[in-house]
């Protein structure tokens, strides 16, 4: 392998991890603002996917981006409606939802499971022509992608210091605070995953137009990747300000990105992804638990071990 | 500024479990009336605080507040008026958040898209000064730092930060050490008495409930038993409440954490 293969499968990875980041920061909005585990994301993102692919080829580059957003939005709405409105758990909703948006995502691209954007003129191709004949001609998917993270970060960091990010927050941090507060949480809750939602749909957006291909199955496992690479951004950074933290996040989608390529270079079979992120996520929440527990397991070994000791001296005795 | 008209409450209706919580409860505080309630365990205090500030919705009754009919309101609605502390310390605040971020949500002024500005910054740090625990000095460290003192005593900060119309003190210096329970008392005596806010509040502690504020009710299975004010109040000792009380309710005060002195 030389160097300018490894250069380029950095490219690659590095605009995967950037795509895919903005997935991370949707999850760090819903899973470690507001504290809900929204498993509507697999969907949301393919949603974000099919509604941008069918604009861009109906010929509208710019609107695929907004069409796919508001998408985001509805998808997110529902869920929110479903656990704060209708009496429906939150885990629950979020699954009810992803299955519900299986359906509607075929209907979207019209009855396929598979949409071909070769000749489709995308935000990417824009940005193609745009840098023809300069030396960036060939990092426009990493131009564009790390346009999208640097604005949603701004976005980020700006909204959750306003009133209303705060209210989110605080419905995350201190749900009995706010029970007794004039923050309604049905409200925050709404607004926190509709915002959410729409970080996921223009990440699975800018994903399938980078790759000029859409496909039914192309969100199957984002929640846990991006969980993996959110726990993995909060082992770097998870203290200190909004913004530091939200970098953080994104470092750790790309460092999961790299790790991952690595493996793929080291004869890791491509569809090990999946249990690798699976893995990822087990340790990340579990160890710290296990490591709590430790001192207790220790404790009752030593104990058990002393109290045989004893039986067998007094049988020795005997 | 508080009117309570026969506000009833009856918990698990039909069942074995019938509870009648409030039972016909009426009152009415003027402005700047600071009430101190005691009462036996299970007298419906609680529950009285959790029906004016909406957690559950009564059966009867209505209750006014400035001349608003708030019976119907959600109780996010109500806290705009109300502010409420408990007797956990940890309720009031939220942990993750800085001491100004928690100021910042509890002042309430500004659009939904506002953020803090520098005049904000430094009214919360005069308003902290005054509780003289040095929190001034630490508003970008997380809430979660402080002890349950500091955390009650920056919850009371944060409910009078807009002055609300009526405070509801529910036992909240119940949790705390003596020596930080006298000082968040003293700090709440003084905040009640700078804004002249209408004050409720639920005490085990006798001494305390004569010596602070201008009225006592006694409560006794959902009734206020014993409405004392004025001079009537001024002359009482703990020794006559207790047996005002018994006259009122018919029976011992029974409260397995009440302090007589």
């Amino acid at each position: 392998m030389n160097f300018i293969d490894v250069l380029s499968l950095g490219q690659t990875t590095l605009e995967l991890g950037l795509i895919c980041s903005l997935t991370v920061l949707a999850l760090f909005l819903s899973y470690t603002m507001l504290n809900v585990c929204d498993l509507s994301t697999d969907g949301c993102f393919t949603l974000g996917a099919s509604v941008g692919a069918i604009v861009a080829i109906s010929g509208h580059p710019y609107l695929a981006i907004v069409a796919a957003m508001a998408a985001g939005v509805c998808s997110g709405f529902i869920t929110a409606l479903l656990q704060t409105k209708m009496g429906v758990d939150s885990l629950l909703a979020g699954i009810i939802v992803n299955t519900g948006l299986y359906s509607v995502n075929i209907a979207v691209m019209n009855g396929s499971s598979l949409l071909n954007m070769n000749k489709t003129v995308t935000i990417f191709t824009k940005m193609k022509a745009l840098l023809s004949g300069t030396f960036l001609s060939g990092q426009y998917v990493l131009i564009v992608s790390l346009l999208a993270v640097a604005l949603v970060v701004a976005f980020l960091t700006f909204f959750l210091r306003t009133k209303l990010g705060l209210a989110i927050r605080a419905t995350g941090n201190n749900p009995d605070m706010v029970k007794s507060s004039s923050i309604d949480p049905v409200f925050t809750t709404i607004v926190g995953l509709c915002v959410a939602n729409s970080f996921t749909a223009l990440s699975g957006c800018l994903l399938s137009q980078s790759q000029k291909s859409t496909d039914i199955n192309i969100g199957t496992g984002m929640v846990t990747i991006a969980l993996a690479s959110l726990l993995i951004g909060n082992a770097f950074m998870g203290r200190g300000s909004i913004l530091k933290r939200a970098i953080g996040v994104v470092l750790g989608a790309i460092v999961f990105r790299v790790v991952y390529a690595i493996a793929l270079r080291l004869q890791m079979p491509a569809f090990m992804l999946k249990l690798v992120s699976s893995v990822i996520v087990i340790l990340a929440i579990s160890g710290p638990y296990l490591k709590k527990q430790y001192p207790i397991i220790k404790r009752v070994m030593q104990g058990r071990m002393a109290s045989k000791a004893s039986d067998k001296a007094a049988k020795e005795d005997k | 500024m508080l009117t309570v008209e026969n506000l009833s409450k009856t918990f698990h209706p039909g069942t074995v479990d019938e509870k009648k919580a409030l039972n016909q409860i009426s009152f009415h505080l003027k402005k700047g009336d600071f009430v101190t309630i005691i009462g036996s365990n299970g007298a419906g205090k609680s529950t009285l605080f959790n029906a004016i500030c909406g957690d559950f919705m009564t059966d009867e009754g209505r209750i006014l507040l400035d001349g608003q009919d708030i019976t119907f309101k959600p109780s996010h609605v109500r806290s705009r008026d109300i502010g409420r502390l408990f007797q956990d310390p940890m309720r009031g605040s939220a942990p993750g958040m800085s001491i100004e971020e928690n100021l910042a949500l509890a002042a309430g002024n500004g659009g939904w898209f506002s953020g803090i500005k520098k005049s904000d910054r430094e009214k919360f740090r005069e308003q902290l000064a005054l509780l003289d625990m040095g929190l001034e000095n630490r508003m970008k460290q997380p809430v979660g730092l402080l002890s349950g003192g500091q955390r009650q005593a920056l919850t009371l900060m944060m409910a009078t930060l807009t002055v609300p119309k009526l405070l509801i003190l529910d036992e909240h210096t119940a949790a705390l050490d003596p020596a930080t329970a006298d000082k968040v008392l003293r700090i709440t005596k003084e905040v009640v008495a700078k804004h002249n806010i209408t004050t409720l509040m639920v005490t085990h502690n006798m001494q305390n409930a004569l010596e602070l504020g201008n009225r006592t009710f006694m409560m006794d299975s959902g009734h206020i038993v014993l409405d004392i004010q004025g001079e009537e109040r001024s002359k009482l000792g703990v020794a006559d409440l207790l047996e005002r009380f018994r006259l009122g309710a018919g029976k011992n005060l029974d409260n397995d954490r009440i302090l007589l002195s």
